[in-house]
């Protein structure tokens, strides 16, 4: 998909602006956009860094399975039919916990590990109620803290503003998304 | 609510680096480990980050994404959603680096304490990248039929675009 969406960008562009007589600014768009890249991604290198040490921090010191461990209410909330004290039910809990803190590095491997175990209880080319929910669940935000976005606002008055709104609104959509896949599994 | 969003990391680091001593963690040696993690994640993205702010910044450039958002503002002005931030809110569940790089040109040309710089933070901070994640996800166990999957994911995407705006309007304004 990202192959179309990607070259379909380029060659719109191109298109357009041999239309609109811009080619020159595209051309120097381009070149401009391909710099821009490295000096953005070298300016939030650091607030990265500085984010996934702590984190590492956290998960030496056991936080992260504390959390885990707060967490399994909320788990039999939304997966119901699977088992008490599961291996998938495990994998679920710390992936979740690994978004909440923003480790995508240790977020999907353990939400790949959870799909697993969730294929093991279900044996079919056909995705279970728990495999529909999980990865709902994972295609909406979890994160606490939007570290990426809180980097990229430096210059503001205030750039951790947003960290309130962020949160109020990430809740919103997850229980649209965990509420509709809900719906939907009863209606199956 | 102010205070909330200025506390929390301070507190979050006081409150993790404390209990690492208390747990007898070498925190130092933690940190540097991590980091390390980070810097490896910074590098691994560049290339996409190259090649998606490279066709971005063209599609800007030779004006097409001002056609597109003009094509679709008809159907925005209906729920009140500001057309600037169409394209955002179409490339977020498809490209994290290609909806960075939108939150970073939307930053730089209307201020980040704009409504609309303002907005744009909050979405990007509050959804995912949908597409992605359903792809690498399903595809590991060899599903084909995700069932609701999608139709759940992308309603939860657009209650969070929609209420992005309105959550900053009430909030932050």
């Amino acid at each position: 998909m990202i192959n179309y969406i990607w070259s379909g960008l380029m060659l719109i562009s191109l298109v357009t602006a041999l239309f609109t007589g811009k080619l020159e600014i595209v051309t120097n768009a381009a070149m401009e956009g391909a710099s821009e890249a490295v000096s953005m991604s070298l300016s939030l290198l650091g607030m990265i860094c500085l984010w996934t040490g702590i984190m590492k921090i956290a998960q030496d010191s056991g936080t992260i399975d504390i959390f885990a461990r707060t967490m399994r209410p909320v788990t039999k909330l939304l997966f119901p039919r699977l088992p008490e004290n599961c291996e998938a039910c495990d994998a679920i809990v710390m992936n979740m916990v690994a978004n909440i803190f923003g480790m995508a590095n240790a977020a999907t491997p353990l939400g790949l590990k959870a799909m697993k175990e969730l294929s093991r209880l279900n044996k079919s080319a056909v995705a279970s109620h728990e495999m529909c929910m999980f990865v709902v669940i994972n295609t909406a935000s979890l994160q606490l803290i939007p570290s990426t976005v809180i980097a990229l606002r430096h210059g503001a008055k205030n750039p951790f503003e947003i960290i309130v709104p962020v949160w109020i609104v990430s809740l919103l959509s997850i229980m649209a998304g965990a509420g509709a896949a809900r719906l939907f599994s009863l209606r199956e | 609510m102010e205070f909330i969003s200025i506390a929390v990391i301070p507190l979050m680091f006081f409150g993790i680096i404390g209990y690492g001593l208390v747990k007898k963690v070498k925190v130092f040696d933690s940190f540097i480990f991590g980091a390390k993690d980070g810097l490896e994640t910074s590098f691994a993205i560049l290339p996409s980050l190259i090649a998606l702010l490279t066709a971005i910044s063209m599609f800007r450039a030779s004006g097409a994404l001002d056609i597109l958002t003009e094509l679709i503002s008809p159907l925005l002005s209906l729920i009140r959603f500001p057309k600037e931030l169409a394209p955002l809110a179409l490339m977020r569940p498809i490209s994290g680096s290609g909806a960075l790089a939108i939150v970073k040109g939307m930053l730089e040309q209307f201020g980040p304490d704009s409504f609309l710089g303002r907005s744009a933070s909050v979405m990007m901070g509050s959804t995912e990248t949908t597409f992605y994640t359903l792809a690498v996800y399903f595809g590991s166990i060899n599903i084909k039929d995700t069932r609701y999957t999608v139709k759940a994911a992308l309603l939860a995407d657009l209650t969070g675009m929609v209420a992005s705006v309105y959550v900053v309007r009430l909030m932050l304004c």
